[in-house]
């Protein structure tokens, strides 16, 4: 009988066990990482076509309709530049984070059909335990927010974790009228504790109302789209996007910045 | 002379003794893992905010402690004493990884909807409790019971307190709105600190008194 209280038997069995479960770990990873990593690519799709056409689709439906709706993209630095040879879809932006701020690069995926046109931002942000991320569409006019999609890796659910839900989500709908820009100055999009900003002033086109109890996830959401609609202004003026828009915005006869 | 002994074995032992039984019921009101055992109560306050997040976490704990339990109970004559506890956690934290790798690959949504649980599991302490309380003394099968007995009882006391807190701190159940427009309309407010972690230990505490109240045995004498 072998004395299971020796010090040889402790670590051998300590090895022997550490092996087999690193062994069976390694063997689960190779299995499902593949399927689990085209799942998150279609997630991607989906989450970037939701927010253009303010509907949640399935990501089956996503990954289909993408290349029709979707067929340019840009990518710039937080100056306006434009980086040429970039595949925005494939950005990787946990890794842009890590970067200096001057050097961290930004994607935006042009949506097209037939005459509408829409802009989506991707972005990521920290919140309370871990990444949040999402996508905001703006409408051709450079100006209104069409809708916003946002995702957490793990926060507080019930709390932080409403950030993905409608209830949430849809504060960012059209016909909520929210603006990036107040007059021709850029503002962005806020998001405050409830009740703050009174709903009949001005600057109510320019806040949404967080989370009650998932405080730290919201003021996460806020520095994001703060971070990454600021991107976006400068991308805007420094390529001439803005004035097209503003040109053809006069003729339409629409009051835009 | 063998066969007959197995017959005589059918015989006095049904697929469920009374003692097997009671491995399952007793977790559910003397013996309850959060209310009488204090165990698992970081959980009970950090997901009960809402109904589904509870439900899932109680599944996947149920799920995780009776694995663990039988994978512990299986091995419980090889582990030197010494290393126990740190067995039993490379054991429960290899479970919940397969748990974790095998739902994110086949059942996406799902994992999403977890998102933080299934970590969390690792750090209940009712795992642990079980696995030391229970399993390492005990054979694989009443350690499986035992699993399963102290997750439904933890379950029950997380979807009780996830309910009321839901329903006065939001209005509704597992999403669904129960207290309508017109509630709010004639001047009714949702009790915002329903949703914050006090209440739900205010919760498991008004639980306990009730069921001391009821339960004869709970009662310590002086």
């Amino acid at each position: 009988m072998v004395n299971k209280e020796s010090n040889s038997y402790t670590l051998i069995f300590s090895a022997v066990l550490v092996v087999l479960v690193g062994v069976l770990l390694t063997v689960v990873f190779e299995i499902t990482n593949a399927p689990y990593e085209k799942s998150v690519e279609m997630e991607k799709r989906q989450n970037i076509l939701s927010a253009a056409l303010g509907k949640s689709l399935t990501r089956e439906e996503a990954d289909e309709q993408f290349d029709k709706f979707i067929k340019q993209s840009k990518v710039y630095k937080a100056d306006g530049a434009e980086v040429v040879g970039i595949d925005a879809f494939n950005l990787d932006l946990a890794k842009e984070m890590k970067k200096p701020e001057a050097e961290q690069m930004y994607p935006m995926f042009i949506f097209q059909d037939g005459s509408t046109t829409r802009y989506i931002l991707g972005m990521r942000g920290t919140g309370l335990w871990g990444p949040i991320w999402g996508y905001i569409a703006i409408e051709s006019d450079l100006n209104s927010v069409y809708y916003a999609i946002f995702d957490h890796k793990g926060e507080t659910p019930g709390l932080g974790a409403e950030i993905k839900q409608a209830i949430f989500q849809d504060q960012f709908a059209l016909s909520k009228g929210k603006k990036i820009y107040q007059e021709s100055e850029f503002r962005g999009v806020f998001v405050e504790k409830k009740g703050k900003t009174p709903e009949t002033s001005e600057g109510y086109k320019h806040v949404v109302n967080g989370i009650s109890g998932g405080t730290i996830t919201s003021d996460g959401v806020n520095n994001m789209l703060q971070k990454y609609l600021k991107a976006f202004d400068a991308f805007i003026k420094k390529s001439g996007l803005l004035s097209t828009a503003q040109q053809a915005n006069l003729t339409s006869n629409v009051v835009i910045p | 002379m063998s066969t007959e002994t197995i017959a005589i074995e059918k015989v006095r032992k049904p697929l469920f003794t009374a003692k097997d039984r009671k491995l399952i019921t007793d977790p559910l009101n003397d013996d309850n893992p959060i209310t009488v055992q204090v165990l698992g109560i970081c959980s009970a306050l950090a997901v009960t905010v809402q109904v589904k997040p509870a439900l899932f976490m109680c599944l996947g704990l149920t799920f995780v402690v009776a694995m663990g339990n039988f994978v512990i109970s299986l091995i419980r004559n090889l582990i030197p004493s010494r290393v126990r506890i740190i067995v039993q956690l490379v054991v429960v934290a290899a479970l919940v990884t397969v748990v974790d790798q095998a739902l994110k690959a086949y059942a996406y949504d799902v994992s999403k909807e977890l998102s933080v649980f299934v970590g969390l599991i690792i750090t209940n302490c009712i795992v642990m409790g079980r696995l030391e309380a229970f399993a390492l003394a005990n054979k694989p099968g009443p350690s499986v019971l035992d699993g399963i007995g102290n997750g439904l009882g933890y379950s029950l006391i997380l979807v009780a307190v996830a309910a009321v807190r839901e329903l006065l701190g939001s209005g509704s159940i597992l999403g669904f709105p129960i207290i309508g427009q017109w509630a709010l309309d004639l001047g009714y407010k949702h009790n915002g600190l329903f949703v914050l972690p006090p209440m739900a230990l205010i919760m498991v505490g008004i639980i306990i008194w009730i069921q001391r109240s009821k339960n004869q045995k709970l009662i310590e004498a002086n």
